[in-house]
């Protein structure tokens, strides 16, 4: 399986990066981890005229923590992005492990997976999870784009063809805050079947100040569990509410059904995560001082 | 014989070259001037072919030839087909079978995604497959027949037009009155059981290298295959060479487990390209090819119904059988007769009817893998038997020990000849120690204690699954070796028999060392070469042990009884009161007369001053007769958890106890079960091979097929019972298929057993999480309960 | 459209032509004649194809050639002494690890990689580990008794 011949360009900045997206159009396409892109070049799904790699952007290279936040460039990788979290974002962490296998994080880039977009994948779930972002940058500048107006469908987002993402951003929790995550996969590092992600934290009242859930798996892009989140603030959480807020968030998911598993698998087992994911973020929020 | 080194684990011989990357695959091999092959596959289930045009592939850069069927036309006679109905076995039982030949390329129809229409040699493989994708095929798509049960109706659309009707082999067998036998029963259960398309999928493709000598009229070809002879024998029938013209080399193979077994297009095509462009060309499979065009296995239909009275005897089992075969029946009887012959397994049954259908569907071929028929009858059978169990409120091991048969039971017949037209007698083991030693090693009754500890305690469910089976291997008529010792003492022996990881090099040895009384590293073993021994089947069936081993075992033990004439006439002393071993040659009872077997092969040898001692022919080719085979056991337990809320299963423990006679190299052995279980492991919870409603093959790539990892499996723990075979000089039997056949039955009536509380029954493999949630959805449903 | 680039493998310098399209895996195996390199996939699922970059895993069929240039990069010959076996590959062939080997390359030279960061690995690191390499011979039992004695007998093993 060898990929149609292409041109390559490697480029040492954003901005050649940029200026060869402009030059190219959508005969053009981004190289940096490879992992996602590569496949489909050697089975002929995709057939850039040029691969520009950012890989030697050195620039792009950088994870930095400021004011609550985590930004991480383009080019990081993704094992190196776990090494970081293990510490100060456990969530990451463990999504990043199921993140395919080693080697593929050894290349693989946090940046290209939230790019990439497969609903899926554990990554753009997380983004939504912690109140992340990504910039996108142009030949009209930079610009902010939300997670929640980020995934417009199946391996679609809203940056433009000719803009390369240089940093994606993850909001810390809070230190009081509990986290959960839970997938199911047919094999460990597989794609999941479903997924969920969520985050609880307590005010001083013992009542939820706030929460988060994000699915993926289940529709065409990875989703917020608002009516869950909505469910539970402010109220004490208890068993039955997580479960009663799980079923709520899963019920308005519209998922698609595939080879390994079917529409109603997944509608029906995202309620099931989401119960466990809460729950698991409940216990572990109540024991932070 | 000394058997210092039969029995012993020793280290394999191969290892160090496949450990430093030395090993030699068929992709390694580099010839000068060599070109490389893509093929254009058909991308219809089944259509007509009314045009090819390749005047813009041609036109390519780097493209040498772009070849059809007309291009090729002289070449493409048939390819093989293999099983013929022996006549032992055509005189007992009435087989309706028709059997069309496959042409190495599609001519004018083509009948499954993946078939050869057209073959690109270019400079590179890159380049083949740009010049490839510009082949023009005017294809006109016919309906597609994917189901074999509706393939099998009248008035499905015809794969093969020639014939009446999609269903290529029907036989009916049976013994005793198994009608009666049901009418009489206090209990009968009957199931539909249903075993999913799965395949060997080795790590190594398939891949060919051809070299045309156009000097000599000779033809070299490397071959990741089995079956090195059976390829010969292909290209003589093709070319129109003699057989002396054409050698075929398989060098290190990666894995083959009948997947390489069988005989492809490929085979041919690469060399007459070869011929045609008048240089070496390469072809290298791609792991999609493969998905599509490496042969399937599996993927039958069982409709099962057991009889027995309330005490747990069984009185009969009737089946009828489907079995789909892909698009072609290139292997006649094997699949469907091995699935019937090895129904009843372990259980004594006294009466049998079945009915066997073989449908042709738009699919690719079926071959022969790990089992061959075996794993999917072992489920129909060891799934009855647990619906049984819970039919009678009987534990699921209680039913099996009430009925299997022990040793002495044994030799037992069964009144249906095996697939080789021989008496079916199952001639050593003992059922019931196998079941008993499995039980015992895995803690049976504490898992029972525990299981329901766990279930009521902690909501968890877990469930334990057996499985048993018995195992005709070692098919014979032959394979055949010759020993060969030369001026130091050195010896090689070759075998039609070759290795795909099994160990030959080192097994062989072994046995050869022995026989000759020489050190294991003066062995070399070559296997898999058609111009080191003329006649060959191959390596499948888990005959080679029992097959090439014996050959060697006599012909190693013809050369040291020429080796003792030799000194004994070079020691003065007679023939029988020579002693060889360890390389050396000595009087019994005086070990100061030791001379080296170089000094004894010398003496043979003619000088100027005198003639040899006696003829310098240190040399013995024997083809022993296997006339039929020998018979492997076990039984496996699987131990598995349930998440009733995710469908998910994971397996805790596995368990096998097997018997399988002798042990060569018994690190060897354990290799080879461990392997077997994670095949059938992975066809229980995660392969298959799919394809939807117009033949479109959905399960394309690793994403989407899939192996199991370290992760899916638990240790596979091994107890080895031994019952020697009394059907060939080493007292072995084959290992190499055995792990294969119990799993799915195992883990089937484990996660069964799992959910006994919501009254599942699981008739379909493999278990996915959803295929399990939904069991326990409907379960619910029918009870009336969320 | 080739292009001629160099090459740090084992330690020593290559040169290849290669296109941009060419793999690192192909590049290894057909320009360097390097072919103890597997490819069972090249689509990044079986591992067979696993080189160290600098010292890490990473699947040589999902890189380009020219993305390797000014790189270390390990093959499974770059473990292996002038002759014989090295300790990791000795503890395989003593635990049986392998019998096709077409897999074996990669998962040694991740082998070599993990227990580096993981000198005393549990049964559960080692499983975790090789899930990313698929072997279709071994059942994995005999690899991961074979990575425990690898972890006995390599010591201390040296950063790539």
């Amino acid at each position: 399986m060898k990929p149609a011949p292409f041109d390559y360009l490697a480029a040492t900045s954003a901005e050649e990066a940029i200026a060869a997206l402009v030059q190219h159009g959508d005969e053009a396409k981004l190289l940096a981890g490879g992992q996602s892109l590569v496949p489909m070049l050697n089975l002929r799904l995709a057939r850039p005229a040029v691969l520009v790699d950012i890989n030697r952007a050195a620039e792009l290279d950088y994870l930095r923590e400021t004011d609550g936040r985590v930004h991480i460039g383009a080019i990081r990788r993704q094992a190196a992005v776990e090494r970081w979290a293990r510490e100060r974002l456990p969530l990451l962490a463990t999504a990043l492990k199921h993140v395919g296998h080693l080697a593929i994080r050894n290349r693989g880039t946090v940046v290209g997976s939230v790019a990439h977009a497969d609903p899926a994948s554990e990554l753009p779930a997380l983004l939504l999870c912690l109140d992340g972002d990504v910039v996108a940058r142009g030949p009209r500048g930079d610009r902010v784009i939300p997670a929640g107006a980020l995934y417009r469908a199946p391996l679609t987002t809203s940056v433009a063809a000719d803009e390369l993402v240089t940093e994606a951003r993850f909001t810390l929790p809070r230190p009081e805050a509990g986290w959960g995550f839970a997938e199911v996969a047919r094999r460990h590092g597989d794609f999941a079947l479903v997924g969920a992600a969520a985050l609880l934290w307590l005010d001083g009242g013992g009542r939820v100040a706030g929460a988060r859930l994000a699915f993926f798996g289940v529709g065409s892009t990875p989703t917020r569990g608002t009516a869950a989140e909505t469910a539970l603030t402010g109220q004490t959480p208890s068993t039955e509410r997580i479960v009663a807020a799980a079923r709520a968030a899963a019920a308005v998911l519209q998922p698609e059904g595939d080879l390994h598993a079917s529409a109603r698998y997944r509608q029906d087992v995202a309620a099931v995560l989401a119960e466990r994911t809460l729950a698991e973020a409940w216990k572990r929020c109540r024991k932070t001082p | 014989m000394g058997a210092k080194l039969f029995g012993a684990s020793v280290p394999r011989r191969e290892d160090p070259r496949l450990l430093r990357g030395e090993g030699r695959f068929v992709d390694d091999i580099k010839l000068p001037g060599m070109l490389h092959a893509a093929f254009v596959r058909s991308p219809h289930a089944h259509a007509t072919i009314a045009a090819i045009r390749t005047e813009a592939a041609a036109a390519r850069p780097g493209v040498a030839r772009v070849l059809t069927f007309a291009d090729l036309e002289r070449w493409m006679k048939p390819l093989p087909l293999f099983g013929a109905i022996p006549p032992g076995l055509a005189a007992r039982v009435d087989v309706t079978m028709k059997q069309v030949a496959q042409l190495a390329m599609a001519r004018d129809r083509v009948r499954h995604v993946g078939e050869i229409v057209a073959m690109v040699v270019a400079a590179s493989r890159a380049l083949a497959e740009d010049a490839a994708e510009l082949v023009e095929v005017d294809y006109e798509p016919l309906p597609a027949v994917v189901d074999m049960l509706a393939g099998a109706e009248p008035g499905a659309p015809l794969i093969h037009s020639e014939w009446p009707d999609n269903v290529a082999l029907r036989f009916k067998t049976g013994f005793g009155d198994a009608a009666g036998a049901l009418k009489a029963a206090d209990v009968r259960v009957h199931e539909r059981f249903y075993v999913q398309r799965y395949v060997g999928m080795p790590m190594e493709t398939r891949g060919v290298v051809a070299q045309w000598d156009a000097r000599d009229g000779s033809l070299t070809t490397w071959n990741g295959t089995q079956v090195v002879h059976f390829v010969q024998q292909g290209l003589v029938a093709a070319l129109g060479l003699p057989a002396n013209k054409i050698r075929v080399i398989a060098p290190d193979v990666g894995g083959g487990f009948g997947t390489k077994a069988t005989g492809y297009p490929e085979d041919l095509l690469v060399p007459a390209a070869a011929i045609v462009c008048r240089r070496p060309v390469k072809w290298t499979e791609d792991r999609r090819e493969h998905m599509m065009a490496a042969a399937h296995a599996r993927h039958q239909v069982h409709d099962i119904e057991i009889g027995a009275r309330r005490d747990g005897t069984m009185l009969a089992v009737r089946d009828r059988i489907c079995v789909d075969l892909g698009a072609y029946n290139s292997w006649g009887i094997v699949l469907p007769y091995n699935t019937v012959a090895h129904l009843l397994g372990p259980h004594r049954v006294p009466a049998l009817d079945v009915e066997c259908r073989a449908v042709v569907t738009n699919k690719t071929p079926n071959a022969p893998y790990r089992g061959a028929g075996r794993p999917e009858t072992v489920y129909a059978m060891d799934r009855i038997v647990d619906c049984l169990a819970r039919e009678l409120r009987m534990d699921p091991a209680e039913l099996r020990r009430r009925n299997y048969l022990s040793a002495a039971d044994l030799p037992y017949e069964l009144d249906i000849p095996y697939r080789d037209g021989n008496r079916l007698v199952y001639d050593s083991g003992d059922f019931r120690a196998n079941l008993d030693a499995a039980l015992d090693a895995i803690g049976y009754d504490h898992l029972r204690a525990e299981q329901a500890a766990a279930r009521t305690e902690r909501g968890i469910l877990r469930g334990i699954g057996i499985s048993g089976y018995v195992e005709g291997t070692a098919i014979g008529p032959y394979e055949g070796a010759t020993v060969r010792m030369d001026a130091t003492g050195r010896a090689v022996v070759a075998t039609g028999a070759c290795s795909q990881g099994q160990g030959h090099e080192t097994s062989f040895a072994q046995v050869a060392a022995d026989a000759l009384g020489i050190p294991l590293d003066w062995v070399t073993v070559v296997g898999g070469d058609t111009a080191a021994i003329p006649f060959g089947i191959g390596t499948f069936a888990s005959r080679s042990a029992v097959n090439a081993g014996s050959s060697i075992l006599v012909a190693a033990g013809k050369v040291r009884e020429k080796l003792a004439a030799a000194a004994a006439a070079l020691l003065e002393a007679a023939p029988s009161d020579i002693e060889i071993d360890d390389g050396q040659a000595f009087v019994r009872g005086a070990p100061a007369s030791s001379v080296s077997l170089e000094r004894v092969v010398r003496s043979a040898l003619p000088t100027f001053a005198k003639p040899g001692a006696v003829t310098a022919d240190f040399e013995a080719t024997v083809y022993h007769h296997q006339p039929t085979v020998t018979y492997t056991s076990a039984v496996h337990i699987a131990h598995v958890e349930v998440d009733a809320g995710t469908g998910a299963v994971r397996l805790l423990r596995y368990m096998v106890a097997h018997d399988c006679g002798r042990l060569i190299n018994p690190m060897i052995v354990e290799g080879q079960i461990h392997g077997g279980v994670a095949q059938g492991i992975g066809g229980g919870l995660l392969e298959e091979m799919v394809y939807d409603e117009q033949g479109q093959l959905l399960t394309g790539t690793f994403m989407d097929y899939l192996v199991p990892t370290a992760m899916e499996l638990p240790p596979i723990e091994t107890v080895h019972l031994e019952y020697p075979s009394p059907r060939n000089p080493l007292g072995i039997k084959g290992i190499g298929e055995g792990g294969a056949i119990s799993p799915p039955a195992a883990i089937a009536n484990a996660v069964e057993d799992a959910l006994a509380s919501f009254g599942v029954r699981v008739t379909r493999a493999p278990l996915g999480p959803d295929t399990v949630r939904s069991l326990i959805v409907a379960a619910r449903a029918k009870k009336g309960q969320p | 459209m080739t292009r001629e680039i160099r090459l740090t493998v084992n330690g020593r310098e290559h040169t290849a032509r290669v296109e941009p399209r060419t793999s690192l895996a192909d590049c290894l195996r057909d320009a360097l004649d390097l072919t103890g390199t597997h490819v069972g996939c090249e689509h990044g699922v079986c591992g067979a194809c696993t080189v160290l970059l600098d010292g890490e895993p990473v699947r040589s069929c999902l890189m380009l050639a020219i993305q390797a240039v000014g790189h270390g990069v390990t093959t499974v010959e770059g473990l292996a002494p002038h002759e014989g076996l090295s300790p990791l590959q000795q503890a395989f062939q003593d635990k049986h690890g392998l019998q096709c080997g077409y897999c074996t390359p990669g998962i040694l030279l991740a082998t070599h990689a993990f227990l580096r960061e993981h000198p005393e690995p549990t049964h559960e690191e080692i499983r975790e580990m090789l899930a990313g390499h698929l072997c279709r011979c071994t059942g994995y039992h005999f690899i991961v008794e074979a990575v425990e004695a690898a972890a006995r007998a390599v010591v201390r093993p040296k950063p790539a």
